[in-house]
């Protein structure tokens, strides 16, 4: 008995530690994103800062309030995670409502038609071409912002629909029955009785569709012609470019680096702000809508 | 009793529609689909939404299969057969071709190899976390960085390694790296970002880092799902921790294993191209060039097509596709041959 409760408490033990070392690796270079954001450039340069912030300055920050590019990428970052995600949840919601009904006629074969997309994907080159040609169409009709092209073309996910559609087809069928017997049309069925009993795993899509949203990169990159329509994800790799290829030591209070590590906080306020409320979705959502056997 | 009649009543007409069906088979179908014709309009959208942006892409791929002539239309274009993957893979660029997915399928193989692995441990290890405050904590700060943007990650990688200027001493974890004497001292001068033999280490960690602690979710959820009885069962029958990971915890969470294990092996040859693309330079190309960044270069996206050459770009996304496809079915067939349990 005693050597039982000994690996139970070693393997105990072994936990606290390996995941508390794992927890600070995690978040030290967030920790020393906002030291380095707030050190002055002396100390940045002979590599003083480790963890906290050295010779304190906030002019990086300020500066950056200035940089009018800067807000701009950041407005359309904050458009295209909205109105992408609005877009593709509701497309996905409606569509997934739709397969999750046992008498749709053509079930199986609307259903392989999603899922195949996530087996075969035609690729970069003819992806490339049918957003140009999709983003000449919408110039002829006078969509000239490529923020729309990106919304409704780019980030639909086959897995999502899959995901909410076991979600739906997991809710009763005597709630929904009760519902028509009281008069309910179709949308009312979706609205009054699934969305609300599917919660979690709507909230779980909706954070994957927001994820991918926020952190568009790629194709944001080749599709935006206009600078002025560049996410902040462009933005700022370009400003890592730049400081990359420097070569002279920079004349103001910070190094240009505590610039971009300025910025990188600033982008990931937003996330940490709606983390707390989405964190409790996470194990539901995923244990809801996970893949069935 | 009156119900009881018109039940009779229509009987007969019923079962002349089942002897029939055959007959009647699209006026039924058509019935029904125009009785829920609400369905289909919501499912509308979705299937527009997949047909022209994810169908009819796969009609340029015909373009791998015809000259390289973009003032022509694909159609219009003269048809070359295999002309561009034979190049690829015996003839002219047989050798970038090669080195790309090499290089794709080595990153893709370690990351299946040390990635995957990980989640699960963390999640066995969450598991034995009493304290539910102190285990929010924990998988609070493990999943931030998967919810961070590939961009930021990368940029952060970028700095924290850098090289030393003329005016800047290297990045904090080059230095701290070089002071460990896990990285020789003139490597981090040369800058780790550099060098070529670094780039998969540095990919793997980071995808580690940025992806491991989100991906316990699903073991997880799947653990605490186990009944406690089993515990106590394997408990009175004398088992040790390891023989109750071994024999309780892995049989039951097999199936999520399982199921990841497709979806891992479905994503293994489209290995995170874009993180490839922010991490790589010219001076990593040895070993960071993967199947997507050769297509990328080849096609000329950026570089406004100056020498590039879309058909045998997409000759190569082709083969990349296929040949992850045929991983997919692969994989799912052996899984449920062997454990009854597949994704598709």
């Amino acid at each position: 008995m005693k050597r039982l409760e000994m690996t139970e408490v070693i393997f105990k033990v072994l936990s606290y530690t390996l995941l508390t070392i794992f927890a600070i690796f995690c978040l030290y270079p967030f920790v020393y994103a906002i030291s380095a954001a707030l050190s002055g450039i002396d100390a940045y340069y002979s590599g003083r800062v480790v963890l906290l912030p050295v010779d304190f300055q906030t002019h990086a920050f300020r500066d950056i309030l200035f940089t009018k590019r800067f807000w701009i990428s950041y407005a359309n970052t904050f458009f295209l995670t909205f109105y992408g995600t609005i877009w593709a949840l509701a497309t996905s919601i409606l569509g997934a409502y739709a397969l999750s009904k046992k008498r749709l006629v053509f079930r199986s074969g609307f259903n392989f038609f999603l899922v195949f997309t996530l087996w075969f994907a035609a690729g970069l080159v003819p992806q490339f071409l049918n957003y140009r040609a999709t983003q000449n169409i919408f110039d002829s009709i006078g969509i000239t912002d490529d923020k729309w092209l990106i919304v409704i073309a780019m980030g639909m996910n086959a897995f999502n629909v899959v995901l909410l559609r076991n979600a739906f087809e997991g809710v009763p069928k005597e709630i929904e029955e009760a519902a028509i017997v009281d008069g309910a049309t179709e949308l009312q069925v979706l609205t009054k009785v699934y969305i609300p009993m599917s919660k979690a795993a709507i909230a779980t899509v909706a954070l994957f569709f927001g994820i991918s949203r926020w952190n568009g990169f790629f194709w944001a990159r080749t599709m935006t012609r206009n600078r002025n329509e560049w996410p902040l994800q462009v933005f700022i790799r370009e400003q890592l470019d730049n400081i990359m290829a420097q070569e002279l030591p920079a004349t103001t209070p910070y190094a240009p680096n505590s610039l971009v590590y300025a910025m990188i906080v600033c982008a990931i306020i937003p996330i940490i702000v709606i983390y707390p409320y989405l964190s409790k979705h996470f194990a539901k959502g995923v244990n809801v809508g996970g893949v069935r056997e | 009793m009156e119900s009881n009649e018109s039940k009779l009543i229509h009987k007969p007409e019923e079962l002349r529609v089942r002897d029939n069906y055959e007959k009647y088979y699209w006026r039924i179908m058509c019935g029904r689909i125009l009785k829920d014709w609400r369905l289909y309009l919501m499912l509308l959208p979705l299937l527009l939404v997949f047909l022209l942006w994810r169908y009819l892409p796969l009609y340029e791929l015909v373009a791998a299969f015809k000259t390289n002539d973009p003032t022509q239309r694909v159609l219009n274009r003269d048809f070359v057969g295999f002309t561009y993957f034979y190049s690829l893979m015996f003839g002219a660029d047989a050798s970038f071709f090669w080195l790309a997915f090499r290089n794709t399928f080595l990153l893709a193989f370690y990351g299946l190899l040390f990635g995957f692995p990980v989640p699960i441990v963390l999640a066995l290890l969450f598991s034995e976390i009493n304290s539910n405050g102190y285990r929010s904590l924990l998988q609070i700060a493990t999943y931030l960085p998967r919810f961070v943007s590939t961009v930021v990650v990368t940029t952060i990688i970028h700095m924290l390694l850098s090289r030393p200027s003329p005016f800047s001493e290297p990045g904090v974890l080059a230095q701290f790296l070089g002071m460990i004497r896990v990285i020789p001292e003139e490597h981090v001068r040369q800058g780790i970002m550099y060098l070529p033999q670094y780039f998969r280490s540095v990919f793997q960690i980071s995808g580690i880092w940025e992806a491991a602690g989100f991906g316990s979710i699903v073991y997880f959820a799947a653990i605490i799902g186990i009944s406690p009885a089993s515990y106590e069962a394997a408990s009175i029958d004398g088992a040790t921790k390891i023989d109750k990971i071994r024999h309780v915890v892995l049989p039951s969470i097999l199936s999520t294993i399982t199921i990841m294990l497709i979806m891992n092996v479905g994503q293994l040859l489209t290995v995170g191209f874009e993180r490839v693309l922010l991490l790589m330079n010219n001076e990593t190309y040895d070993t960071a060039e993967v199947v997507s960044t050769y297509v990328f270069s080849r096609a000329g996206i950026q570089a406004g097509g100056q020498g590039a050459n879309q058909a045998l770009a997409s000759a190569a996304d082709m083969i990349n596709a296929v040949a992850s496809m045929l991983l997919v079915i692969g994989a799912n067939m052996i899984s449920k041959r062997a454990s009854n349990t597949s994704l598709y």
